[in-house]
């Protein structure tokens, strides 16, 4: 049986050292820049807010690790190199990166770190997942959420690293790593920026009919009848018209969030490592709320004992959630 | 000018499913007319159309090559199952001709034996660049999204280590890729009992908003854009920056029009906006777009003051 440590999010110091006092193992984070994918407004650290924190999780045995996964467009790859400078000097535990440069330069500069491979790197095959561990030393790699368990299962013996997978919270659709949606609608790339549909080009129009039109920078993504509650419009759970789909449909997914807690014994079975939680942009007590459940969970199953999922189903109650790929292919 | 004569031009692979009928006469029609001087081949989208359309890759390849163009083969964007994992091995094992990588485990098949890097390689900066080189890539396709300030510089450091460096400039971008399948979703159906509906949209299926702009296309796993891109008025500066093959994507339009028309631009035989107005008039109602490369958002269209 595998260890299964529990990965938590970390949007700002205040939320690391509550996913710390609820049980993590490791928390991540990242700098208040493009380096990394959730650059968001208002989230994020300073170095020195890094450094404090990492002494706060390392005196209570968390780990700390830092997201460099987002593509430095070039000529701007210096901001990455000295984002892993800063964060060498500081004492994480490991940078969880997806470029190859990025990659590249820390494993011979900073070859004292652990490098993990990032959902953002796509990695999902078991010679994808090779080229990044014979070439760089990568140590852990983050799967896609695309594959089912008896894949996993598979993949975990044709590669030579630990296995993270996301089971809890927000459920991208695309390939991570090789999605540009925002960047076409708003002028800001995920993968160079570390933005996705941001709310900075998000707004909420009434129409004349009472009906609610959530727009992205101008674009309608989704229309809501007076009766439904407006969702926030990310391109990929909007709903479009096709030719066969006059009404309207879900093109890619619905406002789905993953919940794989019922899943969790097969996935420590498959021998899965570690398990991340999404939401960095999510508030404390969220992030109390689902760190003690995981928590509490896992030290159930290692323990033999029956966990008490209902109280990780009732996390989302109320909304709709999804096992994703992991249970069924027909998903795909 | 004697730089832009030595610009290449390029055609992408064929992203949709087109038939095997229909493959046959267009690469027909491109040995014979079209002045392209590179054409890459292959499935790049989805590894259960392969079958269709493969028995006929030797034929076109000798055509092809008869003709003087290079051929290039394109690995899957996508590797997750047996049979593309395998096709990616095969591929990656092959001497000739050249291959285009485009997912990490053709790189860890292909060792250090030489191959061209595609654009779902994600080589955005000269560091990944430098590291692709080290490991036996004579040629990388940028990235669509990057700006032309990123464009200059990867262009330069590629060139500067003997690359080819190589930009979309025509047809619609690949925004996404996914493992699930948008085509068999909209008919009801899942990626394993698509039938291959697919064959039905020979330039993508058209997404529209709720108030009915057009917005995306949907080509099986992929998500592309509905504008066009065309980077026709930029070809000066592309190749004042370094890029040397300039990459037409297949669209159902006459895509030997298309590369005249561009051939024509570069070799001066044609104005500037007299050759775009060509082009806009040719592709009609798609939309022409290039604000990627200026670095706004990707479906705008900016238009560059050109000098005479």
């Amino acid at each position: 049986m595998s260890l299964a440590e529990l990965i938590c999010p970390a949007g700002t110091p205040a939320a690391l050292r509550t996913a710390v006092d609820a049980g993590a193992d490791a928390v991540y984070c990242g700098f208040q820049d493009a380096t990394n994918a959730r650059n968001f407004p208002g989230l994020n650290f300073t170095p020195d807010e890094l450094a404090a924190s990492v002494a706060y999780a390392h005196e209570r045995g968390t780990k700390v690790l830092l997201a460099l996964n987002t593509y430095p467009p070039a000529g701007k790859v210096d901001l990455w190199y000295q984002a892993a400078d800063i964060g060498a000097r500081t004492g994480v535990d490991a940078f969880i990166v997806a470029d190859m440069g990025v990659a590249d330069y820390i494993a011979r500069v900073h070859p004292q770190v652990r490098l993990h491979l990032s959902v953002q790197a796509a990695a999902s095959s078991p010679e994808a997942i090779r080229y990044y561990c014979e070439n760089f030393g990568v140590k852990r790699v983050v799967l896609p959420r695309i594959l089912t368990i008896p894949e996993i299962r598979q993949i975990r013996t044709e590669i030579p690293c630990e296995i993270e997978t996301f089971i809890f919270g927000n459920h991208g659709l695309m390939v991570e790593g090789r999605c540009s949606l925002t960047n076409f609608l708003t002028g800001q790339s995920t993968n160079m920026d570390g933005v996705c549909s941001p709310a900075s080009d998000v707004e909420y129009v009434r129409d004349a009919d009472g009906s609610m039109s959530s727009q992205l920078a101008g674009f309608t993504i989704d229309r809501f009848g007076p009766e439904e509650k407006a969702g926030y419009p990310t391109i990929c759970k909007g709903r479009y018209t096709a030719p066969h789909r006059p009404e309207g449909y879900y093109a890619f997914e619905e406002p789905v969030s993953l919940n794989l807690s019922r899943l969790l014994p097969e996935l420590i079975d498959a021998g899965v490592h570690a398990f991340k939680i999404e939401g960095r942009q999510r508030s404390k007590s969220y992030v109390r709320g689902v760190v003690r459940a995981f928590r509490a969970a896992v030290d159930d199953i290692r323990a033999g004992r029956q966990a008490n999922m209902a109280d990780l189903v009732a996390l989302t109650e109320g909304q709709k959630q999804t096992q994703g790929a992991f249970e069924t292919k027909k998903w795909r | 000018m004697a730089v832009n004569d030595m610009t290449k031009l390029t055609l992408g692979p064929v992203a949709y499913h087109w038939s095997a009928e229909t493959r046959r006469d267009f690469y027909a029609r491109i040995a014979d007319e079209c002045p392209v001087d590179d054409v890459y081949l292959g499935e790049v989208i989805c590894s259960k159309r392969a079958p269709f359309h493969e028995p006929d890759l030797p034929a076109t390849i000798e055509r092809l090559e008869r003709a003087g163009k290079r051929v290039i083969l394109s690995t899957l964007a996508e590797v997750m199952l047996k049979r593309e994992r395998k096709a990616t091995e095969d591929l990656a094992a092959m001497d000739a001709p050249e291959i285009e990588i485009n997912n990490a485990a053709g790189l860890f098949a292909r060792g250090r034996q030489p191959h061209r890097i595609g654009p779902f390689m994600n080589a955005y900066n000269e560091a990944t660049i430098g590291w692709m080189a080290a490991q036996g890539a004579t040629h990388v396709c940028l990235p669509s999204e990057m700006p032309a300030s990123a464009i200059a510089v990867a262009a330069r450091a590629a060139r500067d280590l003997g690359l080819g460096v190589e930009v979309q400039v025509f047809g619609r971008i690949s925004l996404a890729v996914s493992a699930r399948c948008y085509h068999a979703r909209a008919h009801g159906r899942t990626k394993d009992n698509c039938q291959f509906v697919c064959e039905e949209d020979s330039d993508g299926m058209p997404l529209r908003t709720r108030d009915d702009q057009p917005i995306l296309r949907v080509n099986g796993i992929q998500t592309q854009s509905e504008s066009y891109m065309d980077l026709l008025p930029e070809t000066p500066r592309l190749v004042a920056d370094g890029v040397s093959h300039l990459r037409l994507m297949p669209q159902a339009v006459d895509m030997v029009t298309v590369a005249q028309i561009f051939r024509d631009a570069l070799d001066r035989r044609v104005s500037l906006p007299e050759a775009d107005a060509h082009l806009a008039a040719l592709t009609g109602d798609a939309g022409l777009s290039n604000g990627f490369y200026h670095g706004e958002a990707g479906y705008r269209r900016i238009a560059i003051v050109t000098s005479a």
